[in-house]
């Protein structure tokens, strides 16, 4: 590092229009040539506010206080807004988060590309522009046949559709790209494509890369420096291998424990409670409340940055003790697991309308344990759960519960049938009556079924309520007062106070953070051996499936490519897919294994406590 | 949005809670443009309901000349028949006001009925349903309105149910769009699953969320009740002479309008004013509670947009 950083941030802070309360506060990092930096942090942290901030950008409604931006020198922040224009989409490149949305749904994305060399290459004519975009095209592994070029985004995949996005972010050789969770929504195999692909041209062109994620495990694969971010702060900033390798602050260790990983079973250990709201700082370290190691210093003031073990730290209580160390989980079999399985799914062909999307698939869970159904988006493991559920009827087939034959839809089932089997949705955001408390949803489904008085409906709404680890100040809020997590609690909450055999959790934790994740991943287990529930566990996470599952179903195409116990299939895969899936998925280096410690039933004492 | 400060999050969650009807009037009048509705309405409310009591001289009372002009014994002259405009118009408001309330109430009780089994249902039902629906929507309101009384006779009762049959339809195209949206929320399929009755599922789960759609369908449809009802007045239907409605005095007094001896204007704008005051109140309300629900609507989007993972869940079933 002899000559000066191609981008130095020093001191940002942006503010919201009206208040004047900051959002993003002090941030300062500085990126080479060459190099990519990984910007991190839960929900709400600031750190997309941060990306945009490189373009000299605030979103509506925030505006840049104070600090300077400077790429190659030039303070971006100074410059006027025809200026600016001019820098973006030529020496500052961006990939957006969502490229279904990102690109323009009526126009060729051929000529999407050109746009962006035509406005920003003035005198180049029509054969040098069709060059260098073919040129383009080819660096981000697209082929620019006539056919692709003449393509609607519609008619590409989603991986195709974000190479067209990084090939307009490099088209005009920029000195500076920032990526916003591009490669979220993408599998895994298409990630690692479009991830060896953002590397290997940062490296060849010297370009610097500000990549926002929440993702650690693809972050840590991927990025030189890191920089995670806690409300509107960096709290840790250093190079990824010592970050990762030995995060000293609290914060990063948590969020690195919550990551599931798919070498070993590892206790999930979240980080409880929830971040401060974007301009709601507290006062004191905004972490402090969610700390195991806060005391009264960090309450009443702020830390500021110091260099610690050659890593930036915004804490007063760094940990000091290297590595991270996880606890792992000895692979738990139950005891009566062997005998009549109690659910079982045979020969089970499901369409929508004239299309099919389930081919003879067939699995079964035994009393008490937990399958993981596993596949790639459109592969039909959601459509699979639907039907055990009973809320998709097109299917033909066999399922089983307990011997006993499951009708089709939820309507010709008998109540007994609908409450032995609960199904637990996807989005949080989407799964509760906005209408009603948390108290009325939880307490609904003993009204529908009955049997019980006012009393004990309201002893057993409590009971559970407790199992989920919610407060019973909570039975009077309504879902838009609740995070994510909390929503998903109650989601839990109101399928297992019905007391069923079976829960069937259909993707619960995507829409979550990492940290909340590990929380209610952890829970439910804990829930599972102490209900003796049968799980279903719907997942595209392959690393999640280690914590959670004891058997495992991979599913591709609507068909079962590969099932068993989970040991065998992740350690030993036999089928060609499976061993690809696995291999495409990022894992995170340098953590330390304690012994088989832990098992099922002591999983909620702390797992990372040195 | 510029009623939210420093109170923030707190203060956004106390409001949205209240997101049933009243709330949503109470956030309405707090910016200067629902104030401004609601001062309109309630100016014409008090026109109606206390102008019978403070009438100076009998409605049907003949007190002056026709086309009087204005004078201390009729303040705002005499009408077509010498009778005198101000009592007229004071005691003439209270029944259109209730017959469009009547008509709004009954057309949009119907009309989102039809809407939301519609929707839930789906399929035949929903087709057969929504093919009538087409049917009365070929025809425009008012002549729909016409063709009724002019067949059944010109009672009040079946204008009003001819009106409420004209908005049927149009209430229900809007219910089914919102309700369709609804019933494919997860909590919908959350209540189904518990084996719940279809009554119950669309009473209890669907028809809460409409709230705000209907409250501003309700509001348009007022609207537009008053001014058919007005006409249909106008037009000699509904109340009959000589009973006071401003609909049929704007008829009665329309050969009064000029200038010069022998005219008075006041018979035919006198009514006019009123009716558009009405209207625009009205309207001007409406408008600002569908605002400020859909305000209220894009704050509660509480899912956190920079989430990276709802790509995959707005992405639909995998």
């Amino acid at each position: 590092m002899t000559s000066m950083p191609r981008l130095v941030v020093s001191d940002l802070t942006i503010a919201m229009d009206r208040s004047n309360v900051d959002v993003v506060d002090q941030v300062s990092f500085t990126v080479d040539a060459g190099e990519v930096l990984g910007l991190v942090g839960e929900s709400g942290s600031g750190k997309t506010t941060v990306g945009l901030a490189m373009l000299g950008y605030a979103r509506r409604g925030l505006r840049f206080l104070a600090g300077s931006v400077a790429l190659d020198g030039q303070d971006i922040m100074q410059l006027r807004q025809g200026e600016v224009r001019k820098l973006r989409g030529a020496r500052i490149a961006y990939v957006p988060q969502d490229p279904t949305s990102a690109l323009d749904p009526s126009m060729h994305v051929g000529k999407q590309v050109a746009e962006v060399l035509k406005i920003h290459s003035g005198r180049a004519d029509r054969t040098q522009i069709r060059q260098r975009m073919e040129e383009v095209l080819r660096e981000v592994a697209l082929d620019p046949t006539q056919e692709l070029l003449r393509s609607y985004p519609h008619q590409l995949s989603g991986g195709q559709q974000q190479r067209i996005g990084l090939a307009m972010a490099f088209a005009c050789r920029p000195s500076l790209i920032v990526l916003d969770e591009p490669t979220t929504g993408l599998d895994v195999t298409t990630q690692r494509h479009v991830l060896e692909t953002v590397r290997s041209l940062c490296g060849q062109y010297g370009v610097a890369a500000v990549y926002v994620s929440h993702d650690l495990a693809v972050v840590g694969d991927l990025v030189d420096k890191v920089a995670v971010m806690y409300a509107g702060r960096i709290v840790e900033y250093g190079r990824t291998s010592i970050v990762f390798g030995q995060p000293a602050h609290p914060y990063t260790r948590g969020l690195l424990a919550a990551v599931p990983t798919l070498d070993r079973a590892a206790v999930l250990s979240g980080i409880e409670g929830q971040p401060p709201r974007p301009g709601n700082r507290p006062n004191g370290c905004a972490f402090s409340n969610r700390c195991s190691r806060a005391d009264e210093e960090c309450v009443t003031s702020d830390p500021t940055v110091r260099e610690v073990n050659q890593r930036q730290l915004r804490c007063f209580h760094p940990i000091e003790s290297g590595t991270l160390s996880r606890s792992v989980l000895t692979p738990n079999r139950l005891d009566d697991m062997s005998g009549t399985p109690h659910l079982e799914v045979r020969d089970l062909n499901a369409s929508y309308g004239p299309k099919p999307v389930l081919h003879e698939v067939a699995f079964s869970v035994s009393r008490g344990s937990c399958l993981a159904l596993v596949g790639e988006s459109g592969s039909g493991k959601t459509t699979l759960a639907r039907c055990v559920v009973g809320l998709h009827r097109r299917w033909e087939g066999d399922i089983q519960l307990d011997g006993q034959a499951l009708p089709a839809g939820y309507r010709s089932r008998s109540d007994v049938l609908r409450r032995q089997v609960q199904f637990i949705f996807q989005n949080p955001y989407t799964a509760l009556n906005p209408r009603r408390t948390i108290g009325a949803t939880i307490a609904y489904p003993l009204q529908r079924f009955g049997g019980l008085t006012r009393a004990e409906q309201s002893e057993r709404v409590e009971s559970v309520l407790r199992d989920v680890a919610l407060p019973t100040s909570y039975l009077s809020k309504y879902p838009d007062q609740l995070s994510g997590g909390e929503r998903q609690r109650v989601a839990i909450a109101r399928g297992l106070v019905v007391e069923p055999e079976v829960l069937v959790c259909d993707e619960i934790t995507s829409a979550l953070d990492a940290s909340v994740q590990a929380v209610i991943v952890e829970m439910l287990r804990r829930l599972q051996a102490d209900r003796g529930l049968t799980l279903v566990f719907v997942t595209h996470n392959l690393a999640l499936v280690r914590s959670i599952a004891q058997d495992v179903v991979v599913m591709a195409h609507g068909r079962v490519v590969e099932s068993g116990a989970v040991y065998k299939v992740l350690d030993d895969p036999q089928m060609p897919y499976t061993k690809q899936l696995l291999a495409d998925v990022p894992r995170l280096k340098g953590q330390r294994w304690d012994a088989d410690s832990a098992d099922v039933h002591q999983t909620t004492a702390g797992a990372e406590r040195p | 949005m510029r009623t939210s400060k420093t109170g923030g999050a707190n203060e956004g969650a106390k409001l949205r809670r209240k997101f049933e009807a009243w709330g949503l009037i109470r956030r309405a009048l707090r910016t200067t443009r629902g104030r401004v509705g609601a001062v309109l309405v309630a100016l014409v409310l008090i026109v109606c309901i206390i102008g019978p009591f403070i009438a100076p001289h009998s409605p049907t009372a003949f007190v002056t000349t026709p086309y009087g002009p204005p004078s201390s014994v009729a303040l705002l002259g005499g009408d077509n028949l010498g009778r005198d405009v101000l009592s007229r118009v004071l005691c003439g408001g209270w029944l259109l006001l209730l017959s469009a309330l009547a008509a709004t109430l009954l057309g949009v009780a119907a009309g989102s009925a039809a809407g939301l089994t519609a929707a839930y249902s789906g399929g035949r039902v929903d087709g057969l349903i929504m093919r009538c629906v087409d049917v009365l929507l070929a025809f425009p309101a008012l002549v729909l309105a016409l063709l009724l009384v002019s067949v059944a006779g010109p009672e009040l009762w079946l204008v009003v149910v001819a009106v409420a049959l004209a908005h049927a339809p149009q209430v229900a195209r809007v219910i089914r769009a919102s309700a369709l949206d609804i019933a494919e929320r997860d909590f919908v399929h959350a209540t189904e699953l518990l084996g719940e009755r279809p009554r119950r599922v669309v009473s209890r789960e669907i028809l809460p969320s409409l709230t705000s759609p209907l409250m501003v369908e309700a509001g348009l449809r007022l609207t537009y009740s008053i001014m058919i009802i007005a006409g249909l007045s106008f037009l000699g239907f509904g109340l009959q002479p000589p009973s006071p409605n401003w609909g049929a005095m704007i008829n009665e007094n329309r050969n009064g309008l000029g200038v010069g001896p022998g005219t008075n204007n006041w018979g035919v704008m006198a009514p006019v004013f009123l009716i558009a005051v009405l209207t625009v109140g009205v309207n001007t309300l409406t408008d600002t509670v569908a605002r400020v629900s859909l305000g209220i609507q894009r704050s509660s989007d509480s899912q956190p947009v920079a989430d990276p993972d709802l790509v995959l869940v707005t992405g639909g079933p995998a």
